[in-house]
Parts: structure tokens; sequence; C-alpha cells
């Protein structure tokens, strides 16, 4: 279904091949046999890989697609098997191989494992050892694969990191995995994939765990790499940005199956299937500001701060070393508005959260906190008492769905425990109480007697924000509340959010690392970077002006899902004085 | 994707229990080990049930009887047979050169045995006597002895069934004490931190560092010799207990720290929930399950204390009986000459200790449903 007309990126010529197929993957079916029945991973998919194209393998979370990549290389999980299809490699002298009909531990597969098709993954710490330098790892490869001598594969492996722009790769070579960046290990990653001059290199969400910016510099990389090498590439992920950046073509999945195949400009222009055409609608909505933003008739601006922060200053001290985590930070909330923080990991946007509720006691500053009564607090300073209290306004959403549920009690439980231990409600109005918020979050009251585990993360999510809501509070502090959530279930909080902030004239702090989250919810948006805010002001103003270097580099760096408006190599680069 | 939807259904109601006992049912090994520790149990609760002879009853006549089997074809002279079990009464002859008691069996005496007959009376807990045994002689003034007798002529079997009781017991006594003193110190020590949780951590490391055999010994011989046995018995669990506490201690400071960092717990902090209450209610459950399988494991090292410490000669004392008080019939030679028998309590030590070890085993790979 690949192989239909396709504009080929290169010209071809018959020396690299370039536009064959390379690999053709035929009515593969991987199953997981497990307590409650089979899973069908994969559940009888096709597709072709086209030498020195880029196939972006996109879907949701559970779609199968990372199965499907393992599948290749017959690295699937136990109990999961491959039951049914065909994996033909084509090499280009002619010799054609089935990978699904060989043994998963069988010599011949383990040829091309490495040899002929690379594989890197999400979590480049896990996948590097952290007791061997990276350059014996890479050695290693060099010397089991291609029987190099210790010089010779001394030199390839300065050689390969210098390929993938690590500076210095003469030093950095006897570094170990903890002293390298997240990026930078993930380009050690891409250097030891590339050791064997793979003709194939399946990259499983390589940039998922890193920062927005650095997603830029790997994405960039491998796309300048596979020019330099023709390789092809299968790119899973499922950020439909990345998609939009990379792919020459794209395969949609979803529940193991495909939903649609074609090249990239088909898929976001001008798509055929249903579930194609909501996942790209769920990204093209949160490029711009919600419409129930849009319609709010009453200038925010003009009521009064619920929140003041003057100084703020978070610091963390370990032995010598001081991490100014939030420094110097001054900001204010008003009633009704939602302010988004923006920045990327370590620039202290979680501490700033969790000290506004005072979990770490701030070296300096001062948060003045308006009560309800109109009297003000300065929650820097308070005492246990009057803290006990404010918590009851002030309440947390976290990031992680899963974790912040305590697994051992039932959603009824998890919801009513604020008003219980609050001496609020108990007996049978308590359980009125949690069924209608239950309600307010969209959820069925009926489920309340289940443990979180039977709930999917979407869900999971709007019990954390049910929780939050119990105790009526005027200001919630969400912490990457969405980033867990598949794109399809972002806007669908997010709107929840703001249904909630509507009935009850909430206040938001809404910290983020995704600015799409942001300019969707957000009124006022502040980017933080290393402790500081460096620019705070209007959501619109922000992202389409933005002031300052550093705001322009994380713009640039963002992918934006049409593939007419690639941009990542032209994207702004921040050097931050010292 | 997942076919079978009722299935699903029912885990959404599931207990933490009842996922652990699903996941524990599927571990063969485990179960295995779950019905012997069981039935051992059983025994130790009523051991007169199971027992044939008054374990305390001497019988000059029958020093060093060897074990006797039991027959279950009951040939009359005239050819005919019947489904009857009996064993063959046994006669008692001196070699005339060494003295050496040599008994025989002589086949024309006949000594039937019959399930839940009617033997010597004994007391269940000081609440009740009883006399209905699980195998007993039809005429109670014949004995039969399944594993011989000791050098006093004691049925060596009826021994064992006695001395599970305490040996049992004590694991479990010794365990639950330890447990008490383990989640205490190990539940401050992870949940407050710091400064106490360092002087803590020092202190398990003392204790574990003792070498326990020179204590346990300290310990025993400090003990008066004049105490009346429930005593004694409680002491050596107390002695056991002191040096067992240390690893549970281990095991509960390690899961307050993990958890201490989780996001629920401080959800539960900025619920305003109290720290009592974060602690018995949210935290505790998380690993009451580990907590249960860290104990199956220690019940056998407990076990093998006592046994070790009875088997010296410090534990618990005779007329005390004891898988370890048993083994010491058999701690020298001329007894594995003459009365190999003896050791039928090693082996069931061993059986209790592996059967234990296979449930805990079990239970601590059951008792997180949510890690698979």
């Amino acid at each position: 279904m690949m192989d239909t007309a396709i504009e080929p990126r290169t010209a071809r010529t018959a020396a690299t091949g370039a536009g064959d197929i390379i690999l053709s993957v035929e009515n593969l079916a991987t199953h997981f046999p497990v307590r409650a029945g089979i899973v069908k991973a994969v559940d009888d998919i096709s597709f072709d890989l086209l030498r020195g194209r880029t196939l972006c393998l996109v879907g949701e979370s559970g779609s199968g697609k990372s199965v499907a990549a393992r599948s290749i290389l017959q690295i699937v999980d136990t109990p999961g098997r491959i039951v049914a299809g065909s994996i033909k490699l084509r090499r280009l002298g002619g010799s054609v191989t089935d990978l699904a009909a060989l043994h998963p531990r069988s010599r011949a597969i383990r040829a091309v494992r490495g040899a002929e098709i690379a594989m890197i993954f999400q979590e480049p710490m896990s996948s590097l050892s952290p007791v061997h330098t990276i350059g014996d790892q890479i050695i290693e490869v060099l010397r089991l694969h291609l029987r190099m001598s210790k010089q010779a594969a001394r030199a390839r492996t300065i050689e390969l990191l210098a390929q993938v722009e690590i500076p210095r790769p003469e030093l950095a070579i006897d570094r170990y995995t903890f002293e390298y960046s997240g990026g930078m290990r993930q380009r050690a990653m891409i250097a030891m994939a590339l050791a064997c001059e793979p003709s194939i290199l399946i990259a499983d969400e390589p940039t998922t765990a890193l920062d927005v910016t650095t997603q830029a510099e790997i994405l960039d990389l491998i796309r300048r790499l596979q020019q330099k090498t023709g390789m092809t590439v299968l790119f899973i992920t499922h950020d439909m940005g990345v998609v939009a950046e990379i792919a020459d073509d794209v395969l949609v999945m979803y529940k193991g199956k495909v939903m649609e195949a074609g090249p990239v400009e088909q898929i976001f222009h001008a798509p055929t299937n249903d579930y194609t055409r909501m996942l790209i609608g769920s990204v093209v909505k949160l490029q711009q500001k919600a419409q129930a933003r849009a319609s709010r008739p009453v200038q925010i601006s003009a009521r009064e701060n619920i929140i003041e922060v003057r100084d703020l200053s978070m610091h963390f001290t370990s032995g010598q070393n001081v991490n100014k985590a939030v420094d110097q930070v001054s900001f204010e909330v008003k009633r009704g508005e939602s302010l988004g923080v923006v920045g990327e990991s370590g620039s202290g946007k979680t501490t700033l959260g969790r000290a506004l509720l005072r979990v770490y006691d701030p070296n300096s500053g001062s948060m003045i906190y308006r009560r309800a009564d109109g009297s003000t607090v300065d929650l820097a300073h308070a005492g246990a008492d009057t803290l006990r209290q404010c918590r009851r306004e002030i309440r947390m959403v976290f990031q992680d769905p899963f974790g912040s549920l305590n697994p051992r009690m039932t959603v009824s439980q998890i919801i009513g425990e604020p008003l219980l231990v609050n001496g609020l409600a108990k007996g049978a109005a308590l359980d009125n109480r949690v069924a209608d918020l239950m309600q307010q979050v969209g959820l069925e009251p009926a489920w309340r007697e289940r443990y979180p585990h039977a709930f999917s993360g979407g869900q999971r999510q709007r019990i954390g924000i049910a929780r939050a809501i119990a105790l009526d509070p005027r200001l919630i502090v969400a912490d990457e509340a969405t980033s867990a959530l598949d794109v399809s279930l972002r806007s669908q909080i997010l709107d929840l959010l703001m249904k909630l902030q509507d009935e009850r004239g909430l206040s938001f702090v809404f910290i983020s690392h995704d600015l799409g989250v942001i300019r969707y919810m957000c009124d006022r948006v502040a980017v933080m970077y290393r402790g500081k805010f460096v620019e705070i002001g209007a959501t619109d103003d922000v992202c389409d002006r933005p002031k300052h270097a550093y705001t322009q580099a994380l713009l640039s760096a963002i992918p934006e899902p049409d593939p007419k408006r690639r941009r990542i190599h032209q994207r702004v680069r921040y050097q931050a004085e010292a | 994707m997942i076919s079978a939807a009722p299935a699903a259904n029912r885990l959404a109601v599931a207990s933490q229990w009842q996922l652990t006992w699903w996941a524990f049912k599927k571990h063969k090994l485990a179960m295995v080990g779950f019905y012997i520790v069981a039935f051992l149990y059983l025994i130790a609760v009523i051991p007169g049930f199971f027992a044939m002879n008054d374990p305390s009853k001497q019988n000059a006549r029958a020093a060093f009887h060897p074990p006797q089997a039991i027959h279950w074809i009951d040939r009359t002279p005239d050819g005919g047979w019947s489904l009857r079990p009996h064993a063959y009464g046994t006669s008692l002859k001196r070699d005339p050169v060494s003295l050496a008691a040599i008994f025989t069996e002589d086949p024309s005496k006949k000594v039937y045995v019959s399930l839940f007959g009617t033997g010597y009376a004994y007391s269940f807990f000081n609440l009740a006597t009883f006399d209905r045994h699980l195998i007993a002689t039809a005429n109670p003034v014949d004995q039969v002895y399944l594993l011989g007798t000791d050098r006093l002529g004691r049925c060596v079997w009826s021994r064992i069934m006695q001395g599970t009781q305490i040996s049992l017991s004590v694991g479990l006594i010794g365990v639950f004490l330890s447990l008490l003193i383990g989640i205490i110190v190990g539940g401050i020590s992870g949940y407050y931190g710091g400064r106490l949780d360092f002087i803590t951590q020092r202190v398990i490391e003392f204790v574990v560092a003792l070498p326990t055999i020179p204590i346990w010994l300290a310990l025993a011989a400090a003990v008066p010799q004049d105490w009346p046995a429930t005593l004694n018995y409680f002491m050596i669990t107390v002695i056991l207990s002191l040096t067992g506490w240390a690893q549970l201690a281990r095991v509960v400071r390690g899961r307050f720290l993990s958890l201490r960092t989780e996001d629920f717990v401080m959800a539960a902090r900025l619920d305003g929930v109290p720290e009592r209450r974060i602690i018995f209610r949210h935290m505790l459950p998380s690993f009451a399950s580990h907590i249960i399988a860290s104990v199956t494991l220690a019940v056998p090292a407990m076990i093998l204390a006592e046994t070790s410490l009875s088997f010296l000669g410090l534990g618990l004392q005779p007329p005390t009986i004891s898988w370890g008080v048993l083994l010491r019939e058999a701690q020298n030679i001329r007894s594995i000459a003459t009365a190999p028998w003896l050791f039928a309590p090693g082996f069931a030590v061993v059986v209790a200790v592996i059967a234990l070890n296979f449930f805990g085993d079990g239970m601590r790979d059951a008792a997180d449903p949510y890690n698979k």
C-alpha cells in the first residue's frame, strides 16, 4: 500500500538503489497471551520500507507501534511472539531473508541485528551501561561485529562520535554515561547504532524523553546522517509535530491495525481515515487558543490578585553545590486567571509549583495569598495551622496519573479523603458529595468502588482533578497535568479544567514543558529558564512576538504539525551567558 | 483488544487479597508448600490427635524399638483375605554375647490398627480432653511404633507430632515479636529519616554483625535453669527475636523510604491528612503484603534457630518436646549405628523449612499484583 507513486526526496541513483523496497512486512501479527485472553498487539499489518527514506509509525499509547518495530528484530518482550506473516529483508546484492521465520535466538538474526538493522530506544540512560565508558561500549560493538583491532576500533569510535556531533570526541570517548546530558546520550546511542553502517535504523521514540530544543537537535542530526549515508529510517513516535518534521511516509496505527498509510503531505492535508482525522484534529486544536477562552467576556487584568509572589528563591544545597532551583521569581495571579509556566526540564518550574503550596520552605521572598474573606496571608512564613487552612483553598493536580493515586484505596476513598480528614462530610453525605464530584469531572459515579488501576490514564487524571476540587479551592497548581496523556485526551482534560474554571471562578498556575497546551489554556505565560523568569506576558504576545532570545529559541524548536512548514533546520539556538 | 471482558470486570472489583491469591495460585510449588505448611500447623494445633502413643510414656521393654510397618491385607489361615490394616507384634530377645536387644517380628501376632480409634487421653490447650486419634490400635494395651522408639522406649512418631507444636509456634511467635520491633524501629527510621535514620541504621548494622550463635548461647545460659517450662519457652522466643528484628526493620524502612516520595503520599499531606493516618491508612496497606512475605521467609530461620539452640542443649529443656530437643537424642555415633530412626525429627525440620520457603517465595511474588 506504500509503494504508490511517492515523490522521492533524494534523486534515485542506480548505485544506492534509493527508493527500492528494502524491507517488506506482510500480514504481520504479534500476539501476547495473557491471563484474560490474547492481546493482539499487532494485528495483521503490512507495509514496505523504501531505501533511503523515512517511514514514521505513528499512534497513541497501546497502538502496537513499538511492538511492530520490535517484531522486525525479534526482540518482543515475553510472552509476545510473532504468530503470522513475513518480514522480508532485501539486500542490495539481491539476497532476501525472511526475518519472521528466524528463531529469536538464532545466529542468523543476531547477524542482522546491529549490523544490518540497528535500533535506538527512548531512554538512553537505561540502554547504555553505567559502568563502562561510552567509548568502551562502541569499541565493543566494532570489535565484535567487524573484528577490528583495538587501535582501529578506537579511531573509528572517535570518528563516529564526531559524526554525531559530540564536541571534542577524543575526550568524550573516555567519559561515562552519567557524565553525558540526555541529548548527548542519545547521540552516543546513535553513534553506537551507526557503528556497523546499518542499512536500516529503527528509532523507537528517541526524542520523547528529551526537551524540545534537544529534540530538535536530534531530529536534525538523524536527517543529516540519513542524507549522508543513505540509510532507511523507521521512526516510531506519538508526536504528530515530529512526524510532520521528518517523515517521508506515514503509517498510522490504532489498536494493532493500520488505519492509514501514505506520503506525509497526504496524511496531513487529505486524510481519508476517521482516526487519522481525529488525531490530526486534536493536534491542530492545540495550536490555537481554546474556544472557551476566546468567548470569555470579562477583562481579567482588572480583577484583584489572588496570589502575589515577590522575589521568591528556593535553593537546594548538596555539599559545596548550590542549585538555585527558583531564583528571585516575582509574579501574580489574578482571580479567575490561568498563568502558564513553561520551561525545559531542570528549569525549576516544578519546584516553583511545589513552593507555592509550601511543600518546600523557600529561602527568601514572599507569597502573599488573598483568602476568600479578603484577608491576606504570607504563605512563605505561615504557621502550620494557617497553612492547613490555606491548603484547602490552594490545591494541586499532579503529573503522573498512576503515582498520584493510592493504589490501595477505592476511587470514592481517594476523592473523599480531603473531605473526610478536614471534617467537612462523612457517611451518606460524603458519598453524595463524591458522586457529585465524579459527575462534575465526567466520571460515572457508579464506578466509585473501583480501584484506580481499573481506569485509563485520562480517567485517572479526572479522579485527580475531582480530588483537587473537592474542597472548593480558589487556586489550583497543575504540574504537567496533561504530559502523561495521549494527545487526543489532552484537549479533553484542558476543556474540563476550563469548564470548572468558568463554573467556580478558579485560578490556575499551569506548569508545562509544552507550549501548545499553555497556548490553548492560559491567559498569560511565564517562560522559565534556569530558575528565573526570562519573559512573562499575555500568551499571544509571548507566542507570536517573543522578546527574549531564549523564548525565540524555544518557539523555533517546536515542531509544527504541518509538513509544509518544516523549520527545525532554521531554528534559533540560544547560548546562555555564563 | 483483550477478548475476555467478564474477567476484566471481575478484576475491577477484586480486593487486594483476592489479587494476591490469584497470583499465588499460579505458583505450583508455592501451592504445594502452602498445603504442607497448613497441614503442619494443623498438627501443631492438635498434636495429640496425630500421635499414636503418649509421647512422654516410657517403656523399658521397648527401648530402641525399630519402626514397624503397617500391613494392609489381612490373610486368614484358610486363604481368604480382607482389607484390615495391622502391624505384626514383636518379641524382645537379647543377644547372648553383647546383650543387645533384638526385636523379632511375629507374623502370627497381629495388632490391628484403625482410623479414628480411641487411645490415650490428651488435652487440647487445657480446655478439653479427648481420646480420639487419627491412627489407633484396636486394643489400647497394644502399641505400634511407626518410627520406632528412643532409648527410653518413647514413641518417636508421637514425639515428633508433639514437637511440631513448640517448634512451629516458636517460629511464629518469634517472628511476631521481631515484626513488632522491626515495624516500629524501621517505620520511625524510614518515615522521619535524617539523623534518626542514621543512628537507627548503625544500630541495625551492629545487631546484624553480632555472631548469632554465641549471643544465643550467652543469653540462653543466662536464663535460670529452675524456671518453669513455659517461661523458659517464652524466653527462648524473645532471645531469638532480639536478633531477628533487624532484617525486618530494614525491609520496613526501605519500603517507607521509597513510599515517602510517592506522589500519592504528597497528595495526602496536601489534603491535610494527619501523619498517623498517612502512615497507617496510606502507606502501610501498600506494603502489608511485602511484610507478610518477609515474615513467611523469616519463620523457617526461627525454626532452624530454635532447633540449633535446643540441639546444643541450651534452648528448650526436656521434658519440653521440640524437634531440636528430639534431635539431641541423635547426638552421638552410637545412636546412628543402633537407631537411625532417631533422625526422623531432622526430616520433619527439613520438610517444614522447605515448605515454608516455597510458600514464602510464592507470597513474595504474589504480594504485588500490580508489578506485572
